[in-house]
């Protein structure tokens, strides 16, 4: 477009004015919108995850339990400073509510660590990486595949001389790293995976495990520490008043020794449980599943484990810190392929949409046969105002003593035995587009744009497993 | 800086053929380390011994990172004593090892990579789950803009089209 020149009457003249400005605005605008306002890595993340601060803080979807826990926390804590400590530090020693106030303080820490951090999540492979692993997945299986069975999708290495099974991936579309796991909870793989604890709103994972054991290990001196107390405090008042009376007086030590009494049992077991699995160096996941018990046959063991308690533990607690992998706060560039301008966008949406129609099954699939009922889950970062994919698995209903959390890691896990056991009848239907009716409602570009991100060069291949995943359907 | 410039300008003048992708070796545990064995697409672009002394470089550099010893131990408790609060002004060992494997990774695509149509990318940048090393088919006619300093000089980069 021309600038406005003088040429025409003023009406034109305003006029070409205001289009000079608006031709050149849509040229500058996305190219502005690309320098100026930046995605940083956190908003396009694809798995179900919250984050706060700018990335900073990243948590599970469902996060009521951990509001619940941190009141509880808080509220008995400061019920302690605020009623018992004034009379124990007279009748005693300040030094109560100095040690108190250290061991909060520990509390507080450590679970606002374990939380708020990235517990080992494994990114996705990029479109490169996947097409590059279907490949090899192809000639390792020999890429005929009479009969359409699916390939079982499973590589074996030997660590320290035990076979371990590397499963793979079909959401995160890569081999599991030994001891990962996926959690459905969160839909992403997790490395190290302990459990998912819904108490702290976050998975249990490789680069978390220390600041959560150092939580439960705290907070059961805590609460011991607060019951101890608060029952002194009792008794000591009612040597002088008389027990009724004690109890009208600090009517608060009442409901802080109910609480305290019912957490301790829970509390304390769990850090026990941990400190043996610490001790072995084992994870939740695979002492539920009996993974190196001597069960399973007089030559397994745990190859992981360095042979004395005192070496598993340092190392499990003292050991290096990994760094996050996801980059959460870093900024999407703008070179990749993926998210170079709109027309690559729009041309792959016929396309992508069935990919994210199956990427987005297979979690479902993955997670629980009994669920696929629900709703579509969809990548945790978009605003799509849609089904909210409240899992019943996710619901942090029973209280968390062990055999409850036990029960959702074993949810969790019983999906690669089930792999495994099914076998091909399992694996069709991921590959398949996903059934009829649960295309996702709201924005479908942006959508596509995060499935894009997934499946750009393995369009092909996924085309081909879809197309022999439907086959085999209609002939089932 | 001319050298990375001529990476740049690699990127522009020369088109992605293809990426290769270096597996993790998991034999030893879950240590981050990379299989050495030679990738049969890079038979005809770099020496094997070059690229193995870059994989075994790297490995080193993840076993140092990884290494459980006094000093770990000495920065683990010290964290622990401080309710983690430590972490928050402080960068940790393994942190630091990535920054030398960042630079020695730049370096050798510097030097050694890029020179050959070869560029490596960072594994921290993948998951640490694999060495991507993307191939680039040189296009002869642009050779004129990259600047001279490396890859015309040395024959391996020019003779992408030519001769291989």
């Amino acid at each position: 477009m021309t600038p406005g020149g003088g040429s025409g009457p003023m009406k034109d003249c305003e006029y070409s004015q205001i289009s000079t400005h608006s031709s050149s605005s849509p040229m500058e605008s996305p190219h502005k919108k690309k320098k100026t306002a930046p995605k940083r890595k956190w908003e396009v993340f694809p798995g179900r995850n919250k984050f706060f601060c700018n990335g900073r803080i990243m948590m599970a979807r469902q996060t009521g339990v951990f509001y619940l826990t941190l009141v509880l926390i808080l509220v008995t804590s400061g019920l302690f400073f605020a009623f018992d400590c004034p009379y124990l530090s007279e009748k005693i020693t300040p030094a109560i509510p100095a040690i108190g106030g250290i061991l909060f303080f520990f509390v507080m820490g450590t679970l606002l660590r374990t939380s708020f951090s990235d517990p080992g999540v494994l990114p996705r492979a990029t479109p490169d990486e996947a097409a590059d692993l279907e490949r090899q997945i192809d000639i390792a299986n020999g890429s005929s595949s009479g009969g359409y069975r699916p390939p079982p999708r499973t590589k074996e290495v030997i660590i320290n001389g035990q076979t371990v099974k590397l499963k793979y991936c079909f959401t995160c579309k890569i081999f599991r790293p030994p001891r990962a796991s996926h959690c459905s909870l969160c839909d992403n793989c997790v490395e190290r995976f302990d459990h998912h604890c819904p108490w702290v709103g976050n998975c249990v994972g490789k680069r978390n495990y220390r600041f959560f054991y150092m939580f439960i290990l705290s907070l059961s001196f805590l609460t011991v520490f607060i019951f101890a107390f608060v029952i002194t405090h009792v008794i000591l008042r009612s040597q002088q008043t008389g027990f009724l009376n004690a109890l009208k007086d600090s009517p608060a030590s009442v409901l802080e020794a109910v609480v305290c009494f019912f957490s301790v049992w829970s509390i304390v077991g769990l850090s026990g449980f941990h400190t043996y699995l610490i001790s072995s160096n084992q994870t939740t996941n695979e002492d539920i599943k009996g993974s190196w018990s001597n069960k399973r046959g007089k030559e397994n063991y745990n190859p992981y484990s360095y042979g004395n308690i005192f070496t598993n533990c340092c190392a499990a607690l003292c050991g290096p810190l990994s760094p996050s992998l996801i980059d959460r706060r870093g900024f999407i560039q703008p070179d990749t392929p993926q998210l170079a301008g709109p027309s690559n966008g729009i041309t792959m949406y016929g396309a992508t949409q069935s990919q994210s129609n199956m990427a987005a099954a297979t979690p479902l699939l993955q997670s629980e046969p009994s669920i696929t009922s629900e709703e579509l889950p969809l990548p945790g970062k978009t605003s799509l105002s849609g089904p909210c994919a409240t899992l019943t698995l996710g619901q942090p209903t029973p209280p968390s003593s062990m055999p409850n959390l036990t029960s959702d890691t074993g949810l969790t896990d019983m999906i690669p035995l089930k792999e495994e056991h099914e076998g091909h009848q399992f694996l069709t239907p991921e590959e398949a587009p996903s059934p009829p009716g649960m295309l996702p409602s709201g924005s479908p570009i942006t959508h596509s744009h995060t499935m894009h991100v997934l499946s750009l060069a393995s369009q092909d291949s996924l085309h081909e497993d879809s197309v022999r995943g439907l086959v085999k359907l209609s002939s089932v | 800086r001319p050298q990375v410039h001529s990476l740049q300008e690699l990127r522009r003048s020369a088109s992605l053929a293809t990426k290769v992708f270096v597996q993790r070796d998991y034999s030893d545990g879950t240590t981050c380390q990379f299989q050495t064995k030679f990738p049969p697409e890079l038979e005809s672009r770099i020496e094997r011994q070059l690229f193995e002394e870059t994989v075994k470089t790297l490995n080193s550099f993840y076993a140092e990172a990884e290494k459980i010893g006094g000093s770990s131990y000495l920065e683990g408790c010290l964290a622990c004593a401080t309710a983690y609060f430590i972490f928050l002004c402080m960068e940790t060992h393994y942190e630091k090892v990535l920054k030398k494997i960042s630079k020695y990774i730049q370096e050798q695509n510097e030097k050694i990579y890029a020179p050959r149509g070869l560029l490596l990318t960072d594994p921290l940048e993948r998951g640490m789950r694999v060495i991507e090393i993307s191939i680039y088919e040189d296009r002869c006619s642009s050779g004129s803009s990259s600047s001279g300093s490396s890859s015309s000089s040395s024959g391996g980069g020019g003779g992408g089209a030519g001769g291989r």
